[in-house]
């Protein structure tokens, strides 16, 4: 891998992450991303064309659960850790350009 | 202007089919439409760290299902994946989908044209993800988040863009819809969010020999089929017109979000941050993969049935219904086993279609129940039907018939009798009083006589006649064929 991570992709992903960071922050993580990126690199040394894609790490498959309901925590709990409600609601600054939903 | 251009609408659909399932996706959680907000949601709903999801059987199967009606090759390998996503409704921070295996994609639906053969539109890929929860947005600086539909299973459809006309779009719609309520896996209601539709929608002018293709909208916020069609609608008419004005064409990639706004009938530009979507999927740890064997599928597939266009059209080849008649009683699986059951103890179809559309659906409709539920056996109505066509009841008997059946569950016969909708079709009985009124009209029996252009009215008058002499009790074809007998 011989293309260097860039202050202005960190920046990016840090936009698309939601995070503000300073100035000195972008740079800070350019150059530990940069060394995390180039240790990951070292893969590339190994053979792999006679290797078959991996999709999970797990050498199983087919773990499924039947259809039955079980208890929920009820909202009480569910909102024991939230840090604002409203009445039975979690509370969250306004959602502004609402692109929510799958 | 935009009148005299050629052009071709050009759509394909997202759509989402919400799984009737008991319990959510990864977790034991009821689905539950309408319960108290937050009381439907454990550890893994809200993403608490550690936590492992495991996939319900009942939705992978269900799943695999749909996409076997539509068509679709099933994977015999299938994974799932996280997508990046950044609202409060899904407290994870990343939604659990399919992106590169899905569980099934190539197949294709048959939606019903009018006045034409059936459309073939291809299906991309339908694959089994996770619902988020709900925003609701109150008045003030605040949002609130009720995470009871978190984590719902949802099977996603991906449509090639092969639709060509706003009624074939909402034909799409209404045919899935059946489907997914034959197969039993959805309740598929619109208002409820059970099904949502987001069209992707373009057209392709052809303008002094040379093609254009307007830039791509997605039309969100469709609460039903008629706000579904009359988006797509609006959408051909304002990208027309947006073309004639900016000669603005599509950039490869892009395409802007509009949401549906019901109370104008319009669509509108929903603001977007540049780049906001870039999902960034990576494979999700957390689930095992599902392999597919050939017994499992065949498990899978043995619970597919007929399906509503095929029932449709076996409807109207096998009993001569019109092709709208056929839909209407083919529109849920439970109508139209009950009419063919009634059809299979000899009754005439015709007959039994008129009326169970024009009477059952009717009352059922009127009770906010399915026609089944009325408490009416197939024999019963066979039997009314039977005695139409002997001629014991009229036809409007018939349907009174069957409103008191529903209403008090007596026998067709029995009631027939308590409400005098007899009909005497005994012609020796009947003769004498054909005679009798042909005797008292003399003017009429001239008029019919003299084949001149009052003959029809006074043999119609002359019927009324008998008819009322009888209380109405008198057959009216017996009576015609007496009265066109004696008068020729
Ligand atoms: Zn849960």
């Amino acid at each position: 891998m011989e293309q260097k991570i860039t202050e202005s992709q960190v920046e990016k992903v840090a936009q698309l992450s939601r995070l503000a960071l300073t100035p000195a922050e972008i740079t800070e993580f350019t150059g530990q991303l940069e060394s995390i990126l180039e240790y990951v690199a070292k893969l590339n040394e190994l053979e792999t064309d006679h290797v078959e894609p991996l999709a999970h790490c797990l050498p199983i498959t087919n773990c499924l659960r039947e259809d039955e309901i079980r208890e929920s925590m009820g909202a009480e709990k569910t909102l024991a850790n939230a840090p604002q409600r409203d009445g039975p609601f979690f509370r969250v600054p306004k959602i502004l350009d609402d692109h929510s939903g799958p | 202007m935009t009148s005299q251009l050629d052009y071709t609408l050009v759509v394909g659909l997202e759509i989402h089919v919400q799984l009737s399932t008991r319990s959510k996706l990864f977790c034991g959680c009821a689905v539950e439409f309408g319960a108290s907000a937050n009381s439907r949601v454990c550890p893994v709903c809200l993403g608490m760290p550690g936590v492992l999801p495991v996939m319900n059987r009942q939705a992978y199967e269900d799943s695999v299902l749909v996409a076997s009606a539509l068509n679709c090759k099933i994977a015999p390998f299938t994974k799932w994946d996280r997508k990046s996503y950044y609202y409060p409704d899904l407290p994870k921070n990343f939604q659990t989908t399919q992106y590169d295996l899905p569980l099934s994609y190539d197949g294709f639906i048959e939606i019903p044209i009018e006045n034409a053969g059936p459309k073939r539109v291809r299906i991309t890929r339908a694959h089994l993800e996770e619902d988020a929860g709900k925003n609701l947005h109150s008045s003030g600086p605040f949002s609130q988040v009720d995470l009871n539909r978190t984590g719902t299973p949802l099977l996603e459809i991906v449509t090639e863009p092969d639709l060509n006309a706003p009624a074939e779009v909402k034909a799409l719609a209404m045919e899935l819809q059946r489907i997914v309520r034959y197969l039993g896996v959805s309740e598929a209601d619109m208002q409820k969010g059970h099904m949502r539709f987001e069209p992707n929608i373009n057209l392709l002018i052809r303008k002094e020999g040379r093609e254009y293709k307007t830039p791509i909208t997605e039309v969100k916020n469709l609460n039903s089929f008629r706000a579904l069609e009359r988006s797509v609608a609006f959408e051909t008419q304002r990208q027309l017109d947006a073309f004639c004005e900016t000669g603005k064409t599509m950039v490869s990639g892009s395409k802007t979000t509009r949401g549906w706004d019901d109370g104008r009938q319009v669509t509108v530009l929903q603001r977007e941050k540049e780049e906001a979507h870039d999902y960034r999927y990576f494979p999700e740890p957390d689930l095992l993969p599902v392999e597919m064997d050939a017994a499992w599928l065949k498990r899978i597939q043995s619970r597919l049935c007929e399906l509503p266009l095929q029932k449709q059209t076996r409807f109207v080849h096998a009993y001569r219904l019109s092709p709208y008649d056929a839909g209407v009683l083919s529109a849920d699986r439970a109508t139209a086993d009950f009419f063919e059951k009634t059809v299979g103890h000899g009754a005439e179809p015709k007959r039994v279609c008129n009326l169970l559309t024009q009477v059952g659906l009717k009352l059922a409709n009127e009770r906010d129940c399915g026609l089944v539920e009325l408490g009416l056996t197939s024999r019963a109505v066979a039997d009314l039907v039977l005695m139409v066509t002997r001629g014991e009841v009229s036809a409007s008997g018939g349907n009174t018939l069957l409103e008191h059946m529903v209403t008090s569950g007596k026998r067709p016969e029995v009631l027939a009798d308590e409400l005098q909708l007899l009909q005497k079709s005994d012609s020796a009985e009947l003769e004498i009083i054909v005679d009798k009124i042909l005797q008292e009209q003399d003017k009429a029996v001239a008029e019919v006589r003299a084949r001149g252009k009052k003959a029809k009215k006074a043999q119609g008058f002359l019927l009324g006649q008998v008819m009322q002499r009888t209380g109405g009790q008198a057959n009216p074809q017996v009576v015609s064929e007496l009265l066109a007998k004696k008068l020729s």
